[in-house]
């Protein structure tokens, strides 16, 4: 089956692929890490605000929640990207400046994180309030600030469960960044594909880029388990 | 000033909805003092206990620490502290053990008694630690500083939570149910701990359903009914000669 599959493809250098898939590979990785990152971001944002907010913040962090997870996420990354991108430049434009251009890097971090930030704000709410609450009003208690107790108390007590879900959400995030081929991003997926028609080879290619994936997961999966057992300790013995 | 007192309560009331709870409460407890509250189930005595340190937020009423009166305003009909910055200064000294223990599972014994000295009070991590070493010491964990809370029998959690008020060297100290959570055997050993610190002429507060340990360590002791101060006077006469009859009929229940 492995007859005339020409494996040179692969190679570093030109007029070998594979140095221009590491590069998309490493894109890939650059935008799903800083989605995620963002996400999280957001998503702690978000569940302060759901569990803590206002009624305005409050209604404006569930508007969020319901619209990310109801439309598509290439929609979404459509939407952010194109509208978002044209509604920066033309506010740009207002205030006296020139159009801008956004570096693409960032603009997909944007799109991804602003996705993943609707889930993760359901996933650390959860988090929070499985904390139970005495331990939380003992700092009170205490005279710990509000900002504080979320930080040294919270946060760290919410970890061991939220790491399911946010483990979950990370291998999405390294998936979800194949859809912003769509727009045009050189990452894995795009690169994948212009090596593949370019020189035919397309069970090659598509297969290198499937191991590459594969391969992120299982170094991601060894990382979450180490951390899901330092965030687990103290509680491991009671399980 | 030495006979300030470090805990005034002026006719506390406190409304959860449309049920009054406490129903016009005072208290006082000069420095020095063990006051045990004792009352049956509802009777409000967790609740005046917990206003104390504004974990609820009082109906009507003024409460004092070392004289100094917390500042409420009224909102919409509503107290609410006027000043959280100074709430949280006074909660600092107000070290309070729970019924659950209420320890922080993601922090070592260690950790859970110096949270509060580095964390709120700013003290140095090496005095800290040495100072929590000294504490757990007097409450006989010295061995436990570096196992985690789920690693402790019940009593041992509750001789942390102990350890962890008087690491923050507490102007009074607020004890709500403290032996309530925890298997007979375990009592003891949590009640010998609290009946050190009384001896020591610790001030304190003490809400407890131990009827013969209020009578041991309490220099003053107040039976709460249905929100109000039934009877209250030193432990003799409380257990030995009560006056009302609902104390009487509730020290013969207990009993």
């Amino acid at each position: 089956m492995l007859d005339g599959i020409d494996f040179s493809l692969l190679a570093l250098d030109s007029p070998g692929w594979g140095g221009a898939l590491l590069e998309g590979f490493l894109v890939s990785i650059q935008l799903a890490a800083g989605g995620y990152l963002l996400g999280l971001a957001i998503g702690i944002c978000g569940a302060v605000a759901k569990l803590y907010g206002g009624r305005v913040t409050r209604d404006l962090a569930e508007i969020y929640t319901i619209v990310i997870r109801a439309v598509p996420e290439l929609v979404l990354m459509l939407l952010f990207y194109y509208v978002g991108t044209d509604l920066a430049n033309r506010a740009m434009q207002a205030m006296g400046y020139s159009g801008f251009d956004i570096d693409g890097l960032t603009a997909g971090i944007l799109v991804i994180g602003l996705v993943q930030g609707g889930y993760a704000t359901e996933v650390i709410r959860g988090a929070i309030r499985a904390v139970p609450h005495g331990q939380i009003e003992a700092a009170q208690a205490f005279g710990m600030a509000p900002l504080k107790v979320l930080r040294r108390v919270t946060l760290p007590a919410a970890t061991p469960h939220a790491i399911p879900g946010m483990a979950n959400l990370w291998m999405i995030a390294t998936k979800d960044t194949a859809l912003l081929a769509v727009i045009g991003f050189s990452e894995l997926t795009l690169v994948t594909r212009q090596a593949a028609s370019a020189t035919r080879a397309y069970f090659l290619f598509f297969l290198a880029a499937g191991a590459l994936y594969l391969l992120l997961t299982l170094v991601s999966n060894l990382g979450l388990r180490l951390f899901e057992k330092r965030a687990r300790r103290g509680l491991a013995e009671v399980r | 000033m030495t006979d300030q007192p470090a805990i005034q309560v002026e006719d506390l009331h406190k409304r959860f909805g449309t049920v009054e709870v406490l129903k016009g409460v005072s208290l006082t407890a000069r420095p020095g003092d063990v006051v045990a509250v004792i009352g049956g189930s509802g009777s409000g005595k967790s609740t005046m206990l917990r206003c104390i340190n504004l974990l609820e937020t009082p109906s009507a009423g003024r409460i004092s620490i070392k004289g100094e009166a917390y500042e409420m305003r009224s909102v919409r009909g509503e107290m609410e502290p006027a000043n959280r910055k100074q709430v949280q200064r006074i909660r600092a000294h107000l070290g309070m053990v729970f019924q659950s223990f209420n320890l922080w599972p993601h922090r070592t014994v260690l950790g859970n008694v110096t949270e509060v000295p580095i964390h709120v009070l700013g003290v140095k991590r090496a005095e800290a630690e040495a100072r929590a070493i000294a504490v757990l010491e007097r409450v006989g964990l010295g061995d436990k500083r570096d196992a985690w809370p789920a690693q402790l029998s019940g009593g041992q959690q509750q001789r942390c939570a102990i350890a962890r008020v008087l690491a923050v060297e507490p102007t009074a100290m607020l004890f709500d149910e403290p032996t309530s959570a925890l298997d007979p055997e375990l009592v003891n050993e949590v009640l010998s701990v609290i009946r050190d610190l009384a001896s020591e002429k610790r001030t304190m507060i003490l809400v407890t359903h131990e009827m013969a340990f209020a009578r041991d360590v309490a220099t003053h002791v107040i039976f709460l009914r249905d929100g109000r101060i039934e009877e209250e006077g030193p432990p003799e006469q409380i257990f030995g000669a009560p006056r009302s009859p609902h104390l009487q009929q509730f020290i013969r229940s207990v009993a």
